[in-house]
């Protein structure tokens, strides 16, 4: 299996330089080289697939936790000292803001310390992962984009209250606006990342520089809310690639079941970017 | 036979004649293909900057007996200039991808050679005489007074000094919407064939309006794309034969015979994956970047980033033999990835016995196998290492942290910049031409000098 190559290859790093490469081949002279992006996909590809499968142990590391801290916290109610359930909240939270997670969806889940979301079970729903050593293919991407099960009332934002919310995610390359398409809603997220200190409500930075004018996006179209304190330094790139993540589900192809869903109820403009992205690899 | 472990004599001819070793060249004369003619007489070389050189072998002389064979500049001719589509928005690259001659017939000769997008057809003549005695017009050509004629002579041909000229014969655009990679000529000296990353074409070279489509890998939706062609060959002998290499790592031999379009290949050359190498980069790894038939026609050699394999035409399962050509980038994959030097296009060649190949690496080096003895060697090409008639010093080099002798280079120190992409074998004799960049380096091994 892929893993354990030259020493400290980082599936993270590798995607980055893949998503650089096929966006500077399109100002490269002489057209678009037909040949080295197929070949650059492929080590995307393989690299996303890496990446998926540590989130993946990661995510069930962390709901094993999250399940022995619960079995603790029911313990703890039962004992008189109190210091100990404190010590397991924070714990939990310090995990949550720590855990740089694939999807959205996860992410929100881990930025409710106080709350039971269990965002792994989440994710686990779909994929059990009680062998995280399998081949995650068929279910991961489905996973990436499910929302916390019907039991978050914390998170007063989410698309719907069903358990499968479909979700997928796109960044539009020129923009760098990150575009979230719930149950056949359009959100426009951003690049940043929460670091999961807020509580009880799912936030999403956005750049200055990207903020896309919606206003003539029709009615079913809504935004998310905005931090107040937009900084740049809550960037991350875990979270920048997890979103990126998604534009690729198999080859190419990943990018026109994106375009197929958004055509029907996208907004022009990400539509239009979309397009010009799949247009750039294809070319002719 | 050629004996690697030989040495050659080197006899250098440089293209850009800069005094100090190090000194800079732009890209435009960086040489982007190296092409012997059918008796080894001429060499051609294309660089990015769309200009051909060809340089001729001057023949063995008597009273010169060490300026034997050695090669020079017989013409320059800017082939290919830089285009722009408008319609797609896109510049064309006049860089030439390739070049291929064609057997000669009669006094002239003739090239194709070709950019991303267009191939054209060059004749390259000779002109060592020309008429004396117009009676209309003066040496110069100006037209006389007629009343200054009171005789009329006849114009007789009076030999001048040797002139090469070059003309454009043939045009054959408009037939690729992809990058065109190669080129090959078939044996029945009438059609030539043209691929791009998705199709083939097959053309006559007198009819430039149109050409067959042979090879069409294009999916219906692009999206579905997993392969692309990157090199095909004419079979030397068999007219309705030819291969074509794909960046999976197969081949596909085809019969025209068969079909009009032969998408449906005749037998399938592919070595299954050893699953424990997997890596990220196994499948760039494997993008066969050349492909070359022996010339008897019965081996296939193919190159691809770490290896050079021969294949018997008659065994589709496997490699005959594979070869590491630097297996000790192995390792360093990634930072390769990072640079981008994972996607260098090495070719390679066969001698004229089809008992050794030869392809490039990096840091200027180049690596021959004999087939027979199973011995290998390294080999530099540098100013400083090839004076005129030194002898070639074998090269290695030893994996960081190794036992090292004296004179072994590095991987770490390896100069990933220069690499050699491009190398030619003579069809009949130990002559070897290798494209270092700017530079073209034409050994000889003197010792040798007959193919056995």
């Amino acid at each position: 299996m892929i893993g354990g190559m030259e020493g400290g290859v980082d599936a993270q790093s590798l995607i980055s330089i893949s998503l650089m490469k096929i966006h500077n081949s399109r100002t490269q002279r002489g057209g678009i080289k037909l040949h080295k992006n197929l070949l650059v996909s492929y080590v995307l590809r393989n690299a996303r697939q890496v990446y998926i499968k540590e989130k993946y142990a990661e995510i069930y590391r962390m709901q094993q936790y999250e399940e022995v801290m619960t079995v603790c916290n029911e313990i703890q109610e039962l004992n008189p000292l109190d210091l100990d359930a404190e010590e397991a909240d924070e714990e939990e939270r310090s995990r949550g803001e720590e855990s740089s997670v694939c999807g959205a969806a996860l992410q929100r889940g881990a930025a409710q310390p106080a709350a039971l979301c269990r965002t792994g079970s989440a994710v686990s729903g779909c994929c059990p992962l009680e062998d995280v050593g399998k081949d995650p293919e068929p279910s991961y991407y489905r996973s990436c984009c499910m929302e916390a099960p019907p039991a978050a009332p914390c998170d007063p934002f989410t698309g719907s209250g069903g358990a499968h919310c479909n979700k997928t995610t796109v960044l539009d390359l020129d923009t760098h606006v990150v575009t979230t398409v719930e149950n056949g809603f359009l959100h426009q997220d951003c690049c940043c990342a929460p670091t999961g200190q807020s509580a009880a409500k799912k936030r999403k930075v956005e750049f200055g520089c990207c903020v896309s004018d919606l206003d003539d996006v029709p009615d079913f179209t809504r935004k998310r809310a905005k931090r107040e304190d937009c900084s740049f330094s809550d960037y991350t790139d875990t979270s920048n690639i997890s979103n990126l993540i998604s534009i690729f589900g198999s080859g190419f192809s990943g990018l026109l079941s994106r375009q197929a869903d958004l055509e029907q109820i996208c907004s022009k403009q990400a539509l239009a970017s979309l397009g010009a992205w799949t247009r750039a690899i294809v070319a002719f | 036979m050629l004996s690697p472990i030989q040495v050659l004599c080197s006899d250098i001819t440089t293209l850009s004649l800069e005094p100090e070793p190090f000194a800079s060249y732009t890209e435009a004369d960086i040489i982007s293909t190296v092409e012997f003619n059918h008796t080894g007489e001429l060499l051609a070389t294309g660089d990015k900057g769309g200009r051909v050189v060809i340089f001729q072998r001057e023949p063995e002389s008597k009273t010169e007996p060490f300026s034997q064979g050695e090669y020079n500049v017989y013409s320059t001719f800017q082939s290919h200039e830089p285009e722009f589509d408008y319609l797609k928005s896109l510049e064309i690259e006049e860089k030439i991808n390739k070049i291929r001659w064609l057997p000669q017939q009669n006094a002239a000769h003739f090239l194709l050679s070709t950019n991303d997008k267009t191939i054209k057809l060059w004749k390259v003549s000779e002109r060592d005489k020309r008429p004396e005695g117009y009676n209309l017009k003066d040496e110069e050509g100006r037209i006389k007074d007629i009343s200054t004629v009171t005789s009329l002579q006849v114009p007789v041909l009076k030999p001048m000094d040797l002139m090469v000229e070059v003309s454009p014969r043939r045009v054959f655009a408009n037939a690729h919407t992809y990058h065109v990679n190669s080129i090959s000529v078939n044996s029945d000296y009438e059609t030539y064939m043209s691929a791009d990353d998705l199709r083939i074409n097959l053309w006559h070279l007198d009819i430039t309006d149109r050409s067959f489509n042979i090879v069409d890998i294009k999916p219906v939706n692009m999206e579905d794309l997993t392969e692309v062609i990157t090199a095909a060959e004419f079979h030397p002998h068999h007219c309705n034969l030819f291969v074509y290499s794909s960046s999976k790592g197969t081949l596909r031999l085809c019969d025209m015979r068969e079909a009009a379009l032969c998408d449906k290949h005749s037998k399938l050359f592919e070595e299954p994956e050893d699953p424990s190498a997997r890596s990220f980069f196994s499948e760039i790894i494997s993008s066969v970047s050349d492909v070359k038939f022996s010339h008897s026609g019965r081996y296939l050699l193919t190159r691809d980033y770490l290896t050079a394999k021969v294949w018997d035409l008659n065994m589709e399962s496997k490699p005959l033999e594979t070869y590491q050509v630097h297996d000790y980038l192995r390792s360093k994959l990634c930072s390769l990835y990072e640079n981008d030097c994972i996607f260098d296009k090495f070719e390679c060649a066969w001698n004229g016995s089809d008992s050794v190949i030869m392809t490039g690496a990096y840091n200027n080096f180049f690596r021959m196998f004999d087939r027979n003895t199973k011995r290998d060697v390294t080999l530099e090409a540098s100013r400083e290492s090839s004076k005129p008639r030194a002898v070639l010093k074998p090269r290695r080099v030893c994996a960081a942290g190794g036992k090292r002798r004296k004179d072994d280079i590095s991987v770490d120190s390896l100069d990933f910049t220069k690499k050699i992409l491009h190398t030619a074998w003579h069809p009949t004799e130990n002559i070897i031409a290798i494209a270092a960049t700017n530079n073209l380096y034409i050994f000889q091994d003197k010792l040798n000098s007959e193919m056995h």
